[in-house]
């Protein structure tokens, strides 16, 4: 409230509302944190890994056709149905009411699933056989026992 | 101008999502304990199954029909509605989510063919979540409602309306002549918040069709029936009388929701909403003598701003069906807490009563120590009608539950069904298998 101006005879400052411009920036001596600017948050999963979370379902593979793809038994598929499917996208796809996840094959007005493991036949859709592709894998979760 | 959006067959969708194989097979979801219809996919309704159909007069219908019965699975449908709601509200600058799976959206300032907009926002809806839904677009909520109902007979039916109004329907957007034929052919019982009483007076009095009673005048509806009755003639003329609270109750569940006039961030100011939210849909519960069985909690940011966004919603299964504030509130603030992340602009939360029963009926069962005894019971339904009498006579919240310490007693219970599906989305162990 009271500023100095003599060391015998403090005043009041004005009694008026005075104008402040207010800098919420701390000053600081030395180096200035590289920091500040970005505002940084831990990173979120859930955020790299999910574009689109109201269109997003996880699944689990179970079996060994995508092993050359890098999806083994037990990972965890992170199917985004946002997604448009492309030739050559991972995908779950519906063939006689299951879910299975292989690599899409849309060439010349050919579609067909293909297995990632030489062992596994393409799956083609013979007549009256219908493939729907269900969704598109952006990304797989491999956990390990600890 | 409103839109309501509303997925079809609910229940049986969200089942449908994760088990393709049902596609096209007649199926029904069964309530939890009377064990009767509450949801039924086209072909279960083509095979004359009624909603309400108890499932021990259905039953037969497995033999002879291939019927798929499936116990109610509300942790997934919670999911599928919370990823529905948000993006129906794409749609429009406001929205009121009226059930698990309706919500109104205000259309006031959106530019363009609102017709070309709603079926993008179905498509997406679709494609997106798997849920196929209906748009209906009307000046009023009850001719939205109204729109909404043609947009999915006119799907499920080909040929009892006009092709071009299935999936999505714009009353406002046909011609006088058009509109006229439209709801010359609708029942006058279709009409949102005509009972089944009083369109059975209505036909008796030769008012049979939606035509018919937009054409009545509006006072002598009053005196003759109600003002209740009034407001729907005057609605259905393109007058908008139903605010945000009064729409009339749904069937299936009550949902108490509101957005915040300004964003919320902490959890305590949260606790108290859903605290009220809680209490007032007991309310209502205890008023259409009810009891819940499930309640859900939701949260979620404004899509319209460009802040960080999330969305969660829980659904708490209770260890008995109830209509006991103090029950409800403490199983939606559980809920809470369990959704709740901190660092987000909150604009929006919601509670909504599922499974709901007759208070008639309850299923008598062992003490295990845990619930109330069944004196405990008696006292409880005194002091809640107690409560509601106060309530009433000195307005709304004179008295109410403080919500404090609920932290410690996590009641959440859960409910034997014989077939029900997995909680596919909301457990980690239940998640579906794709071959590999």
């Amino acid at each position: 409230m009271y500023s100095s101006i003599s060391h015998s005879k403090p005043v009041p400052v004005a009694d008026a509302p005075t104008w402040m411009l207010r800098i919420q920036n701390k000053v600081c001596a030395g180096f200035p944190s590289p920091a500040e600017d970005l505002g940084a948050q831990r990173i979120d999963l859930s955020k790299v890994l999910i574009k689109h979370p109201q269109a997003t379902y996880l699944l689990k593979a179970s079996g060994h056709s995508m092993v050359e793809a890098g999806i083994f038994d037990n990972d965890i598929l992170v199917v985004d149905r946002a997604v448009k499917p492309r030739h050559n996208h991972i995908v779950v796809a519906v063939v006689d009411g299951d879910f299975t996840v292989k690599r899409l094959y849309q060439r010349a007005g050919q579609i067909k699933l293909k297995a990632a493991n030489p062992t596994f036949a393409d799956i083609t859709p013979k007549d009256g056989q219908e493939i729907v592709v269900w969704g598109v894998v952006t990304a797989t979760i491999k956990q390990f026992g600890t | 101008m409103y839109a309501l959006v509303d997925g079809n067959n609910f229940y049986v969708s969200c089942e449908r999502i994760f088990r393709p194989s049902l596609n096209g097979l007649p199926v029904v979801v069964l309530s939890n304990n009377d064990g009767c219809a509450i949801a039924r996919s086209n072909e279960a309704k083509a095979l004359g199954i009624k909603m309400g159909a108890p499932w021990f007069k259905i039953k037969h219908l497995q033999e002879s029909a291939g019927l798929v019965a499936l116990s109610a699975n509300f942790a997934l449908y919670g999911d599928i509605s919370d990823r529905m709601m948000s993006l129906s509200a794409g749609l429009g600058p406001t929205q009121e989510i009226y059930s698990i799976d309706e919500s109104f959206i205000g259309l006031d300032g959106v530019r363009g063919d609102l017709v070309e907009r709603s079926h993008k926002v179905r498509s997406r809806i679709l494609q997106w979540v798997g849920v196929p839904c209906g748009i209906g677009i009307g000046r009023t909520k009850t001719l939205a409602k109204l729109a909404n109902h043609i947009a999915k007979t006119a799907e499920r039916k080909p040929g009892t309306y006009p092709d071009h109004l299935a999936q999505v329907c714009n009353l406002e957007a046909l011609s006088k002549q058009e509109l006229e034929a439209v709801l010359a052919a609708t029942e006058v019982g279709e009409v949102w918040g005509v009972g089944r009483r009083i369109s059975k007076q209505l036909m008796e009095g030769g008012t049979k069709t939606v035509l018919d009673l937009m054409r009545m005048d509006p006072a002598t509806v009053r005196r003759g029936w109600s003002v209740v009755l009034e407001r729907t003639v005057r609605e259905l003329q393109g007058m908008p009388c139903i605010g945000l609270d009064d729409s009339p109750a749904p069937k299936k569940e009550i949902a108490t929701t509101r957005s915040f006039g300004h964003a919320v961030m902490e959890l305590s100011v949260l606790a108290e909403a859903v605290t009220e939210f809680a209490s007032r849909a007991a309310e209502k519960l205890r008023r259409q003598h009810s009891l819940a069985g499930e309640i859900m909690v939701f949260i979620r940011t404004s899509p319209f701003r460009k802040d960080p966004q999330y969305s969660r919603s829980v659904v708490i299964p209770l260890l008995r069906p109830s209509a006991d504030t103090g029950v409800l509130v403490q199983a939606a603030v559980t809920g809470l807490q369990s959704i709740y992340r901190s660092g987000y602009k909150y604009a929006k939360a919601g509670v909504m009563l599922l499974d709901l029963q007759s208070d008639r009926v309850s299923q008598g069962e062992l003490d295990l120590g845990e619930g109330d005894t069944i004196d405990e019971a008696t006292e409880k339904a005194r002091l809640m009608s107690a409560l509601d009498t106060i309530n009433m006579r000195f307005g709304k919240g004179t008295m109410k539950m403080a919500s404090a310490g609920l932290a410690g007693d996590r009641r959440v219970w859960s409910m034997k069904q014989e077939r029900r599906t997995p909680a596919y989305t909301t457990r980690w162990e239940d998640m579906p298998v794709a071959r590999a």
